[in-house]
């Protein structure tokens, strides 16, 4: 009875877990929540064995709990993407991502014609597809789908 | 009612049908009589920073005839533009200098964000192949002028309906009116899917054409626009096709009597010369009623109409 599943990374006393984040998109996820100007700890593993991902990635942060409209910016590189509040080594809450209408300086405009990609302007768009992503830029209105995108 | 007082115009999406009815009846009034000094005591700058001919001249027609003055350039080779100065910094410096901003540049999206740094309001004179709103009310006007109404018509686009961006303009405005489209374009220049699907939405009516021959008959509006060489990947289906989209005054006989061309100009040799004795020509007379159509922006964009 005592066959727990051995952990790839190590639990956490208080944070946030992302599971199911695909493995290609690991750094893109890490960079969208700024995880590099974080001091608490922070554990990944990647190239993770996932029924559903193929390969899968998951990032513990320690003593972090964040906004949904933060971590909703992620869900443009990982939909899947499963959250687990931890608190005292026991997940207290689990939350699943969405995309959010309103995309805010994560996103490159795919149109070079684009004036955001000539001078310093914060990108913005607005989504208008959910399931396979695709915004239209506020300044430009070209659509950017999710095979053009490119997070800044 | 004062409702696009202070407000830029940058994209045609961004007034509601009764602000452009608004506007179509302003310029009515304006063609009934052009000279009314309401812009004395006021600058209007107009910052060309690509070159454009009829746009300019007509927007600088329309502030002369408003008894306003303008301040600008019409090529940005002689501005600090060309010392690199950033579009921010210079719409910001311009903003002091006046009431109203024209502004053409050759980058999609700029007036939009020239709006947003801007003091006084923006109207965009063409982004790049973005928008190029008082073409599309200029378009609105003459149709209405020349039908009598808006509702209801049936409309055939020609040309270049691929990256032309009056052609997408003038669809979207017109949605709003129960319109029939047909779209003619060679294959390499069909209509982008996105406004089919805009059409399919509303359960407008739309037919797409390759052949340019005896199909205008039952048009109320024919809107011709120039097939551009350089937007051909293979040079050899541009000489095919050159020809294939061209009006020429023996295809208007059967045409209905109220029946109209439109052109954004400038033309090529999209439509034959011998169509312009016609009646039914009506391009250069809609250049014209884009002076009254800019005024009437004008003076709504400042609150004086």
């Amino acid at each position: 009875m005592n066959d727990k599943k051995q952990l790839k990374v190590s639990a956490i006393k208080e944070g946030t877990v992302i599971d199911h984040i695909p493995a290609q998109n690991l750094f893109k996820v890490i960079s969208i929540l700024r995880l590099d100007k974080i001091h608490t700890q922070i554990t990944f593993g990647t190239n993770l064995e996932s029924k559903r991902l193929g390969s899968k990635a998951i990032i513990k942060i320690s003593e972090i709990f964040f906004h949904d409209a933060e971590i909703n910016k992620i869900a443009l590189v990982a939909p899947d993407a499963k959250l687990n509040i931890i608190k005292d080594y026991e997940v207290v809450e689990k939350k699943v991502v969405e995309v959010p209408d309103e995309i805010v300086g994560i996103v490159k405009c795919f149109n070079p014609q684009c004036i955001t990609n000539h001078e310093k302007i914060t990108t913005r768009f607005t989504v208008v597809n959910k399931k396979e992503v695709s915004m239209k830029c506020h300044y430009c209105e070209k659509i950017t789908d999710s095979e053009h995108m490119e997070i800044i | 009612m004062h409702s696009m007082k202070n407000k830029s115009l940058v994209s045609i999406t961004d007034f509601s049908k009764e602000e452009y009815l608004r506007i179509l009846d302003l310029a009515g009034e304006f063609e009934r009589k052009p000279g009314q000094p309401l812009l004395q005591g006021y600058i209007v700058a107009t910052l060309f920073f690509e070159p454009s001919t009829r746009t300019r001249l007509s927007f600088e027609s329309a502030v002369n005839r408003l008894g306003g003055k303008i301040i600008g350039f019409s090529d940005s080779a002689n501005t600090s533009v060309s010392k690199g100065e950033t579009l921010n910094d210079t719409i910001k410096i311009v903003s002091n200098y006046c009431d109203l901003i024209v502004m053409r540049h050759p980058l999609e999206g700029s007036a939009r964000y020239a709006s947003e740094v801007s003091g006084v309001p923006v109207i965009n004179a063409g982004d790049g192949a973005n928008q190029h709103p008082s073409q599309t009310l200029l378009d609105l006007y003459s149709i209405k002028k020349t039908q009598g109404r808006l509702d209801n018509l049936c409309i055939y686009l020609v040309g270049d309906l691929k990256y032309g961006r009056t052609v997408h303009s003038l669809i979207m405005a017109m949605s709003k009116f129960n319109t029939t489209f047909h779209f003619i374009s060679p294959e390499e220049l069909k209509i982008p899917n996105e406004y089919k699907i805009y059409l399919d939405s509303l359960g407008l009516k739309y037919f797409e054409h390759s052949d340019f021959t005896d199909i205008i008959d039952e048009a109320d509006i024919v809107y011709m626009t120039r097939v551009q060489k350089e937007r051909f990947s293979d040079p050899i289906e541009y000489e095919k096709t050159k020809n294939a989209y061209v009006l020429r005054a023996d295809m208007l006989k059967k045409s209905k009597p109220n029946m109209r061309i439109l052109h954004p100009l400038p033309r090529v040799n999209e439509i034959h010369t011998d169509v312009d004795p016609s009646e039914k020509a009506y391009y250069f007379t809609q250049a014209l009623n884009g002076v009254y159509t800019r005024q009437a922006i004008i003076t709504s964009i400042l609150g004086l109409k």
